[in-house]
């Protein structure tokens, strides 16, 4: 078994789309209609296009919007993804404006950051021991 | 008052957090947690920490303010000054004074 797919779910798609491709830097994998307004979107690290993909999901379900704001209000990311450099990544997101609510922390070998999605999410960037 | 500050400062725990909000203002619920696990390998419940953030803000060592979607804690040492103020404050010119 493999984890092939994960996802956030986001307020606005085409925000989203644009928040986790311009700024994070992903690039879009599959983007299909579903229904009247929804897309199955899927975004990929440009490091590894056949990785695990990040899915856009709509949030339109009622209990995703308790689910998120009581994670967001206590700073809880909802993913996680890993970077070379999170002091240089934090320098780099907040010069385009990203907000954090937790800057670089240092834990032993472990070092941290949280930021906010603008889609309703907030996010951690880690460099992991090599 | 008193009661409840020298209740707050009682606990090791509570102690740490507030070392790691000395260290940094304003951090959410999430990265105090991340802290007390991470650096000082306390293996504690979000509850918990929620509990002790909670005996800290009663006794005014901690305030939390909302930004937006965001609730970030903050270290006021104010009340710490009524300890240096009840044993301490008639001693601080003391030494010079005395000095023959």
């Amino acid at each position: 078994m493999k984890i092939h797919l994960t996802s956030v779910f986001v307020d606005d798609q085409t925000k989203a789309l644009h928040f986790y491709t311009e700024i994070l830097g992903f690039v879009k994998k599959h983007d299909v209609p579903v229904g009247e307004t929804d897309r199955w979107l899927t975004v990929v690290s440009p490091d590894e296009p056949g990785g695990t993909e990040l899915l856009l999901e709509p949030a339109g379900h009622p209990a995703a919007k308790t689910y998120r704001d009581t994670l967001v209000t206590d700073g809880i990311p909802l993913a996680q993804f890993a970077v070379d450099d999170v002091k240089a990544e934090y320098e780099r997101l907040s010069g385009l404006g990203v907000r954090f609510t937790q800057e670089p922390l240092e834990m032993g070998p472990v070092t941290t950051a949280v930021f906010d999605d603008t889609c309703g999410n907030l996010i951690q960037i880690a460099t992991q021991p090599q | 008052m008193a009661d409840d500050l020298f209740k707050a400062l009682a606990d090791p725990t509570r102690r740490t957090i507030l070392d790691e909000l000395a260290e940094r203002s304003g951090q959410t619920l999430f990265e105090i947690c991340a802290r007390l696990s991470m650096k000082h390998q306390l293996g504690i419940s979000r509850q918990a920490v929620s509990q002790h953030l909670a005996v800290l803000e009663a006794a005014g060592l901690l305030e939390t303010r909302r930004e937006g979607r965001y609730k970030f804690h903050d270290l006021n040492t104010a009340p710490l000054r009524q300890i240096a103020e009840r044993w301490l404050a008639t001693d601080t010119s003391g030494p010079e004074e005395n000095t023959p």
